[in-house]
């Protein structure tokens, strides 16, 4: 059974701005759909009685105080950036030409 | 469609989305600083720009903040809820995703109640959450600077994990014509609610307030709301009144001409005061909102919560209710003050020494009227509540007049220094010589021998004209009361 519809795949890959070829959908909607059914083998073990976790460690309430610490320089921060101007992150056009 | 008509056919229904950027000196999951108008990429760090290995721990004064504006709104606190991470493929954020609240906010239904045409409203609070700021895009390229049909953008990530709360209300309905009313005075009350509060300089111009507005409409006599529409860039107060004015009628002419509307981001326009379209909007499913792995769960100790609800401040509303209660003002009055901003200003003069009533005067009356002149708000004119207590000092130990003292407030406008300074360096002191003002009355009766006449022959009305000369004379300077009883004196007349 197929959970996952190649209109699903072409709808992510709207939102991820990724262009992909009417093969490609079909090949990641099959890979996707392993994907998901792997991790769907944990319901399978999860009974009733354990409830749904999102974290490892019973912690809460982890804070850090109101206080401000050393930022990178700007040079530091933009070193690892593929493009850069005035300073900034300079990123390609964000939306299209149909937005 | 005019207002009117579109009120006639159909009723709106309103929601507001208002962000808040808290006024924490760090950053909501790192210890960047917050300053505002700091250089481009200045306040970043490994954690807000998302490298690989860091980790976020949330600022413990940001949850508190967020914990006292929900008891201020009277809503319920969590006793346990996590961070969301919604996904999303904008480069302003660089993490390709925001940690914010989704299914768990940390507070819940509450309300504010807000004046309308002397009517309270009751807006109802849905939710109120916390996450964390984007950073900011500029758009090169293409011909208005926006996002459509520019080239690239380029980012500057100081303000991406700043912490933002989001206040979301309920669907507010039967509003009906009051609804840009209702949305501006709500968008004032929780303003001045925050300001109160201390979590925020609630900055509409910098961006530190920021609302979103939610309209759409049904015909009358249905109950099945329509389709809305979500108007951003609503940057001022009078933004959000005609933002709301403007998409009833945008809407209603669509609706009336049997359109449909879209669900989409509208674009405010300041100039204009129309919206534009955005994007249409992601379905809440497209942002894959899951547990924030890296975040444990926030469970507020009651007693911690209990305290901070104890230690909240006198809230607007009630501080309006006891200073009317003290200064004996009408309901009228009392929401003239509130809409010119003058409140505070008020209540600062008194502090200052001066008497309310007079304080009132001065800010209402004269204050008010330079401020409309000038197109700025009364807060912003440059004299202090202390200089306003100055003046009013200085009329009633009689040393000026209400003429004098307008004359005073302006020069103190113009930058001419302190009222003291004003009254020296323009010589503005009432005329309390008595010689002085004995010989200009004498050349004043001197130069009307028939008013003069008149007085003698017993019409004592004649003495108004004889008065008005000896202030014009004096420039405004002598006192008139004074200056009414040594005329009759010297005309011989019993006052």
């Amino acid at each position: 059974m197929s959970a996952i519809t190649r209109d699903e795949v072409a709808h992510l890959a709207r939102l991820s701005r990724l262009a992909l070829d009417e093969g490609e959908l079909d090949h990641f909607a099959a890979q996707l759909d392993q994907i998901v059914g792997a991790v769907a083998r944990v319901a399978e073990v999860a009974a009733g009685d354990i409830p749904p976790s999102s974290h490892a460690l019973p912690l809460t309430n982890v804070f850090r105080p109101d206080e401000v610490r050393p930022c990178l320089t700007p040079q530091q921060a933009l070193s690892g950036a593929p493009a850069v101007e005035d300073d900034r992150f300079r990123v390609p056009r964000i939306l299209g030409e149909e937005a | 469609m005019p207002y009117d008509e579109a009120l006639e056919r159909f009723e709106p229904v309103l929601g507001l989305e208002t962000h808040v950027e808290l006024g924490t000196v760090s950053k909501m999951f790192c210890g960047c600083s917050t300053t505002f108008g700091a250089p481009p990429n200045t306040h970043v760090c490994p954690i807000c720009l998302a490298l690989p290995g860091s980790l976020p721990v949330a600022n413990v004064k940001a949850i508190e903040s967020t914990i006292r504006i929900g008891l201020a709104l009277n809503c319920s606190i969590a006793e346990w809820c996590r961070f969301a991470r919604k996904n999303y493929f904008y480069p302003d954020m660089p993490k390709n995703y925001q940690i914010s609240q989704y299914d768990e906010p940390l507070c819940t239904d509450g309300y504010l109640d807000v004046q309308v045409e002397g009517k309270t409203v009751r807006v109802e609070i849905e939710r109120v959450h916390l996450e964390e700021d984007t950073g900011k895009s500029t758009h090169v390229g293409g011909a208005t600077g926006r996002i459509q049909g520019a080239d690239y953008s380029i980012v500057d990530y100081n303000r991406a994990g700043i912490p933002l709360v989001e206040i979301v209300t309920k669907p507010v309905e039967g509003t009906d014509r009051l609804a840009p009313e209702v949305a501006k005075a709500y968008v004032t009350e929780l303003r001045e609610l925050l300001r109160s509060l201390g979590v925020s300089d609630v900055r509409m111009e910098e961006g530190s307030l920021r609302c979103d507005v939610n309209v759409s409409l049904m015909p009358r006599g249905s109950s099945t709301w329509g389709t809305r529409t979500e108007t951003k860039n609503v940057n001022s107060l009078r933004s959000v009144e005609r933002s709301v004015r403007g998409e009833i009628e945008r809407q209603a002419a669509i609706l009336a001409d049997g359109g449909r509307i879209i669900q989409e981001t509208r674009h405010f326009h300041e100039d204009t005061g129309a919206t534009t379209s955005g994007r249409s909007k992601e379905e809440a499913q497209d942002y894959r909102y899951f547990p924030e792995p890296d975040l444990v769960p926030i469970a507020p100790d009651p007693a911690w919560v209990a305290t901070l609800k104890a230690e909240l401040p006198e809230l607007p509303s009630v501080r309006r209710a006891r200073i009317q209660e003290e200064w004996g003002v009408s309901d009228l009055d009392m929401a003239a003050m509130h809409n010119a901003g003058a409140i505070g200003l008020v209540e600062a003069t008194v502090a200052a020494g001066a008497p309310a009533a007079d304080a009132r005067k001065w800010w209402m009356g004269e204050l008010a009227r330079r401020a409309n002149e000038s197109g700025t708000a009364l807060a912003d004119l440059p004299i202090t509540p202390g200089d306003v207590a100055k003046v009013t000092e200085l009329v009633a130990s009689g040393a000026l007049n209400d003429k004098l003292a307008r004359q005073v407030l302006e020069g103190v406008l113009a930058g001419e220094g302190t009222p003291e300074a004003v009254v020296e360096k323009r010589g503005l002191r009432i005329v309390n010589d008595e010689g002085e003002l004995s010989a200009i009355i004498d050349q004043v009766l001197a130069g009307n021998a028939d008013a003069a006449d008149k007085v003698r022959s017993g019409k004592i009305a004649a003495v108004g004209a004889l008065v008005g000369g000896v202030m014009k004379a004096s420039r405004g300077k002598a006192d008139a009361g004074r200056a009414r009883e040594l005329i009759l004196e010297k005309l011989g007349v019993e006052g």
